[in-house]
């Protein structure tokens, strides 16, 4: 006999809220307060596919649970990385994790960004700060199938050269002829010799067709609302600018109500949202 | 070779300019190459002129009594130098330097001033150009004081 429906219900949504137990493989520091954990399935079998700009809740035993987005690339399904920013309690904890050690997993959750329908036009993307993690899936999975898309460019920002991600694969795509990268920090030391402003400085001169491109833009979302001003003040229609939004998370699968805002649920309906659909919520301070 | 009216007329400070008006710039105007490390102008120095970059990378930057010579800010191709000499005391604020062999064309101030006196139709439109370089300069400095790449929301 089948359960009632309401049971089977609270069966998969109690399942949906287990961690499953994923073994720390590489642990790579990326600046002094990031850092990127590899993971893979501590039981055979559980590799899972994700897409670019998805995320799992991470569990730190005996800590807490934080959402944490997908930084590797979408075709290795043997192994999950993340990259994360020490901001607190549970990310703190988890930068002191070393090879070797345990961490709960339960995902992948959420919207991803819209790959797919970028084909055949320009293809912007807007990082700030750590916000080039939850992109660089999207990154590795338009290089893929490069020639299925024209323009590709990236702007990504952070407030010195030490807050740079990701450094010698940003040099690897830099050196690319098809692909147009642009760093800019906010101070530049004495030694540096590239970009000094704001991301959002860079958008006016960069290399793309605004009626016929894509923007993804992650980051803070003061970062993000100022981007996407410059980029519609380019003439980019904001239904072609997407974002990926933050808002603290308990369940991530759009039970608990922790994420919502005016009737959005950004675990489930986001993390990847058209700007056109949240721009007045991106200035909401959290309740 | 072009001229000066034709090199001021691709770069996009101009762009859309009335051509009596860009003979009148073109008047004040010459070509400039700095070489990488050259100082076009330091802090404090008379703004005898302000600079339209064509090629090239150019660094604006503030002496600070911990770090020395720091970057604020850096300005490329289709970037417009300085404002200084727009307004009393007609005294650089920053200093600017070039991080690559430039390309510039170099406009005289107190010809361009004297201009703007002489014909106000010419002086409102390089004020209103002025003021929209300016308003997007002010905004992305506050984005850099906000430290938007750390704040949360
Ligand atoms: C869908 C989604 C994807 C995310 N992806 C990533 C990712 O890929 N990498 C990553 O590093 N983070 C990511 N985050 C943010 C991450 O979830 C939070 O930083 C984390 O939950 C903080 O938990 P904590 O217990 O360490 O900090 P808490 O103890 O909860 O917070 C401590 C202090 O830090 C502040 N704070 C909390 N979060 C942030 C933040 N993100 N930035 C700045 N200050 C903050 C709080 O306001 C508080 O003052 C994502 C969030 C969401 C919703
Ligand atoms: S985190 Fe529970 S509903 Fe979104």
């Amino acid at each position: 006999m089948n359960p009632a429906p309401e049971i089977a219900t609270a069966t998969a949504a109690a399942d949906g809220m287990l961690p499953e137990v994923w073994r720390v493989d590489r642990v790579r520091r990326e600046t002094h307060d990031t850092f990127t954990l590899e993971l893979g399935p501590e039981r055979p079998g559980s590799e899972r596919a994700f897409e670019p700009g998805q995320f799992n809740m991470l569990y730190v035993f005996g800590v807490g649970e934080v959402p944490i987005s997908i930084s590797g690339d979408p075709r290795r399904r043997d192994r999950v990385v993340h990259t994360t920013r020490a901001v607190g309690r549970v990310t703190n904890v988890m930068s002191g994790l070393k090879t070797g050690g345990r961490i709960g997993l339960r995902g992948p959750y959420g919207t991803p960004w819209p790959v797919a329908a970028a084909q055949g036009r320009d293809v912007v993307l807007v990082a700030g700060g750590i916000g080039l993690a939850p992109l660089r899936p999207a990154l590795y999975a338009i290089l893929h199938r490069r020639n299925d898309f024209r323009n590709v460019v990236l702007l990504y920002g952070t407030r010195s050269p030490g807050d740079i991600l990701f450094r010698q694969e940003l040099e690897r795509w830099r050196a690319r002829f098809d692909l147009d990268v642009h760093v800019t920090v906010d101070r530049g030391a004495p030694s540096w010799k590239g970009n000094v402003g704001v991301v959002t400085t860079l958008v006016q001169k960069a290399p793309f067709d605004p009626r016929n491109a894509v923007a993804f833009i992650c980051g803070p979302e003061v970062m993000i609302r100022f981007t996407a001003a410059e980029l519609q003040r380019r003439g980019v229609p904001l239904d072609d600018v997407h974002i990926s939004m933050e808002r603290n998370m308990k369940c991530g699968i759009g039970l608990c109500g922790h994420c919502q805002l005016a009737g959005v649920f950004v675990c489930r309906d986001g993390p990847v949202f058209p700007y056109s659909r949240v721009a007045d919520l991106v200035t909401q301070w959290e309740v | 070779m072009k001229t000066l009216e034709q090199l001021l007329a691709e770069h996009p400070f101009f762009s859309g300019l009335a051509p009596d008006h860009l003979k009148l710039f073109a008047g004040c105007a010459v070509t400039l190459r700095v070489d990488s490390g050259e100082f076009l102008f330091r802090e404090g120095e008379l703004a005898r002129s302000f600079f339209v970059v064509r090629h090239g990378s150019i660094a604006i930057t503030s002496v600070t009594p911990q770090e020395g010579l720091v970057t604020i800010q850096t300005l490329d191709e289709g970037d417009i130098l300085g404002w200084s000499w727009l307004l009393p005391p007609y005294r650089w604020h920053f200093g600017a330097r070039a991080l690559e062999p430039a390309a510039l064309i170099s406009l005289d101030a107190t010809c361009v001033r004297t201009k703007c006196e002489h014909d106000h139709e010419f002086g409102y439109e390089i004020m209103r150009r002025f003021a929209q370089v300016m308003a997007s300069r002010l905004e992305a400095t506050h984005l850099q004081l906000m430290n938007v790449y750390e704040s949360r929301t």
